[in-house]
């Protein structure tokens, strides 16, 4: 829908919802063992290694298993088709597999599955959507049918958070005569449920798989079925779910969870992804006011970041000072606070050479545009008149990397990864995404990136992002929160990767 | 008429194949494609990769012979979003916005063709006023309002019919109204304003003056004439209606063209949004050269040149 739409729809649809208010729910969800989950975006294709989407890789979780599973509780990395794994050598990791484990389709789970599926995936042919994914991936070899070994191509610390659950193991024999299309066509996985139909994009129908092996991470699944359709409009999902047809819906924003609550379960969670406003010293030419240190932070001490969050985050949202989220491993929260002073905002852009201002554009892309126009109106307090264009991403991200822009107010999901390396080295190792090119920030985070030991990672990392917040290159704002709407009857815990698990999800 | 059946087939074949190609040069202008489909979470090398494996890095004429050269032998290639062939989900569409885009006209001109010949009868008359209200209203309420107070009142209400999806045939209802409501007042006001004029002309004077029942001179005389301004507007609204409503869709939750055109083109997905397009276009010159040809058959001045 378009922005406007959904906004008129939005203002409109409040009517609609204090009207329904008088209706009745049935709760059909539980009485026949079916969970009902309604998504506004249509699932992409049931291949982890091809999607981006939350929608799609979530059913695929729920189908799919990979080698480990990440706790998040605790942060530890717990088998699941793999039950240990060690470094026989610096670049060499060897997997005992887990026996007795049956696909779907009936097939024992063995070496063979591991090897071909990378095998297969590693290959640029196969078209595996982000390199990051597979590219740290050399080899892999079989010791014998429940030992396999991974040769890495290169260090890579986010190894094990990839091989926990994001990168799935297809049944061989079907993904090597079928590829990517037959395994989205007819999905095969070691997973808690297995798909019964679907029509992609549309309607997905799972149900529980009794032989899913006891002792692995997503055992013991309580609901037996789950029905999962998509409806555009999030009006049509509160009417579905406060008559009952609808157990599950999320990403409810913040205005209309709190209309919610009195008619249904509204729980909030946060989550990876923060707003940030990213400032491109060598945007350009270098000349814009933006290259010089005391701009940047004064432009941060302009802006009341505190009440923006508090306006427009939501529940669990808070004020960032670093340009990580504090959830993620190596981003280290000791570091310098801006707090809000327009008076010595203003102090310092005099001192900077520009008391009477100065005109900049800010371009905003998968931001709502009142966010946008809070951060412009404190900045007009200050004498900055920030020009506000509103772009998709693609077109927004294309104009940053081609350095056109001094300012980019975004925000970034971090694969819903937690672990800093997934926004820090994407936005300031020296990449495409890196407007600020500093060879000791790209050394650092090289460092904490491919380094075995945890301990050598987080120290550089926590330079890394000191070293930012100082120079003030980014404006970091707040980290998102995602509502969610469910039946009085059903138990549910949200995670802050945004993966829902259902397979832990009960009737009450 | 056959040549002029043969003038209009070339105009009408050279349209559809100037709106693909100008949709497909503008498609290139909103962004680059790579990146769009790298997504938020895609890098540069992400974003080069796609760039490389669609071909987007060729001149954009090369693209497009090389997509329609394909497209006409039926091959529309596969979706970048769905990784399967771009025919196979169009033709899980295709039924579902024929089916809500027909009922909703037969809905439509089954109100609008009645209400708007008995408002002529009598202008300013009670019928011509509700008729009035109506049009106005229907033209003036968004229908995604009207789609939500429908489904807040007949669906959680009353609960006498489906809140959203088309798995059953009930679930048509809410949508099939509330699109024929859009559609309603043009073709209505259309039908008063043909047949007052029709019915002040002196053949109608004299048809009622030599005694000819009423109701024959509204449906043989009067109607026929009053039609042909109707007949080139239902092909315009019926086009309008089959490429698909995407507020409804979104509302009511049915999985038409309209809305798949809309999020593919969000979302890159090129090959798509160039079948629908081309696919629409061709809906659009089929229907009005079917209803020029239909106004020529009835109204022979209509055939220009040597017929």
């Amino acid at each position: 829908m378009t922005l406007t739409t959904t906004t008129m729809a939005r203002l409109l649809g409040a009517s609609a919802l204090a009207l329904s208010l008088a209706a009745g729910a049935a709760h059909a969800g539980k009485a026949d063992d079916t969970l009902n989950v309604a998504f506004a975006a249509e699932p992409e294709p049931l291949d982890s290694y091809k999607i981006a989407g939350r929608q799609g890789l979530i059913l695929a979780r729920h189908i799919y298993d990979g080698l480990l599973y990440k706790d998040l509780n605790t942060g530890e990395f717990l088998p699941a088709l793999a039950e240990s794994y060690e470094y026989v050598e610096p670049l060499v990791m060897e997997f005992k597999l887990r026996e007795g484990v049956k696909f779907h389709n009936g097939a024992d789970f063995t070496a063979d599955d591991v090897v071909t599926t990378f095998d297969m995936v590693t290959d640029p042919e196969y078209g595996t959507r982000y390199a990051i994914y597979v590219d740290w991936i050399d080899s892999v070899e079989k010791i014998d049918d429940h030992t396999v070994r991974i040769n890495m191509s290169k260090p890579f610390a986010g190894a094990l958070e990839m091989l926990a659950d994001a990168l799935p193991i297809y049944p061989h024999e079907f993904f090597a005569e079928n590829g990517s299309e037959g395994i989205t066509r007819t999905p095969i996985g070691t997973g808690p449920y297995k798909l019964v139909s679907q029509e992609p994009g549309v309607r997905y129908e799972l149900e529980k798989f009794e032989d899913y092996y006891p002792e692995g991470p997503k055992a013991g699944a309580s609901i037996g079925k789950i029905v999962v359709r998509t409806i555009p409009e999030l009006n049509t999902q509160y009417a579905e779910l406060m008559s009952g047809n609808l157990d599950w819906i999320w990403r409810i924003p913040p205005d209309q969870a709190s209309r919610l609550e009195s008619r249904v379960q509204v729980i909030s969670a946060p989550i990876m992804r923060i707003a940030y406003v990213g400032f491109a010293p060598l945007a350009l030419d270098a000349a814009s006011p933006i290259a010089k240190q005391e701009v940047r932070q004064a432009l941060i001490h302009a802006v009341n970041r505190e009440a923006i969050t508090k306006a427009f985050g939501g529940a669990g949202s808070e004020v960032l000072n670093t340009p990580c989220n504090p959830a993620q491993f190596g981003c280290a929260q000791d570091v310098t606070a801006y707090e809000y002073d327009p008076e010595k905002a203003k102090q310092m852009l005099a001192d900077a050479g520009y008391a009477d201002g100065f005109e900049m554009e800010m371009v905003f892309a998968a931001m709502p545009r009142p966010v946008a126009e809070a951060v412009a109106a404190d900045l007009a307090k200050v004498g900055v008149t920030l020009i506000l264009n509103e772009q998709q991403y693609a077109a927004g991200v294309g104009q940053w990397r081609a350095k056109e822009l001094p300012a980019f107010f975004s925000n970034w999901g971090s694969y819903g990864i937690g672990d800093a390396a997934f926004i820090l080295s994407n936005f300031f190792g020296g990449g495409a995404d890196d407007l600020i090119q500093d060879p000791q920030l790209a050394e650092w985070l090289t460092t904490a990136d491919t380094a075995s030991d945890r301990e050598v990672r987080a120290e550089n990392y926590a330079m890394a992002v000191k070293e930012i917040v100082d120079q003030a290159y980014w404006m970091p704002m707040y980290n998102f929160n995602v509502n969610y709407g469910l039946s009085p009857d059903l138990s549910f815990t949200p995670y802050p990767d945004e993966f829902a698990r259902w397979w832990e999800a009960s009737w009450k | 008429m056959l040549s002029f059946l043969l003038r209009r087939l070339v105009v009408a074949l050279g349209v559809a194949v100037a709106v693909s190609a100008l949709s497909f040069a503008l498609i290139f202008l909103t962004g680059d494609p790579a990146i769009a489909i790298a997504g938020s979470g895609g890098s540069a090398d992400d974003a080069e990769a796609i760039r490389l494996a669609y071909g987007f890095n060729r001149p954009i004429v090369v693209q497009y012979a090389d997509w329609i050269g394909s497209a006409l032998t039926g091959d529309f290639g596969q979706s970048i979003y769905f990784n399967i062939p771009v025919s196979e989900i169009i033709g899980n569409r295709i039924p579902v916005t024929l089916t809500l885009g027909m009922l909703a006209f037969a809905t439509a001109l089954a109100i609008a063709l009645p209400l708007g010949v008995a408002a002529a009868m009598r202008p300013n008359g009670f019928i011509d006023r509700f008729a009035l209200v109506l049009a106005v209203s229907g033209q003036a309420v968004p229908s995604f309002w009207l789609g939500l107070m429908a489904i807040v009142v007949f669906g959680v209400w009353y609960g006498l019919v489906p809140i959203s999806g088309t798995d059953t045939w009930q679930g048509y209802i809410l949508p099939v109204l509330v699109l024929a409501y859009s559609a309603i007042p043009e073709l209505m006001r259309i039908t008063r304003s043909g047949m007052i004029e029709v019915l002040n002309t002196d053949y109608i004077r004299s048809a009622q003056a030599k005694g000819l029942p009423t109701g024959r001179v509204i449906l043989v005389h009067a109607l026929r004439n009053a039609v042909l301004p109707l007949i080139s507007l239902s092909a315009v609204q019926l086009g309008i209606l089959l490429s698909g409503s995407i507020v409804i869709e979104s509302v009511f939750a049915v999985n038409g063209l309209g809305r798949l055109a809309w999020e593919s083109l969000l979302r890159s997905d090129l090959p798509v949004v160039q079948a629908i397009i081309l696919i629409l276009s061709l809906f659009y010159v089929v229907l009005t050269t079917a209803a020029d040809l239909l106004n020529a058959w009835l109204d022979p001045r209509l055939r220009g040149g040597a017929a």
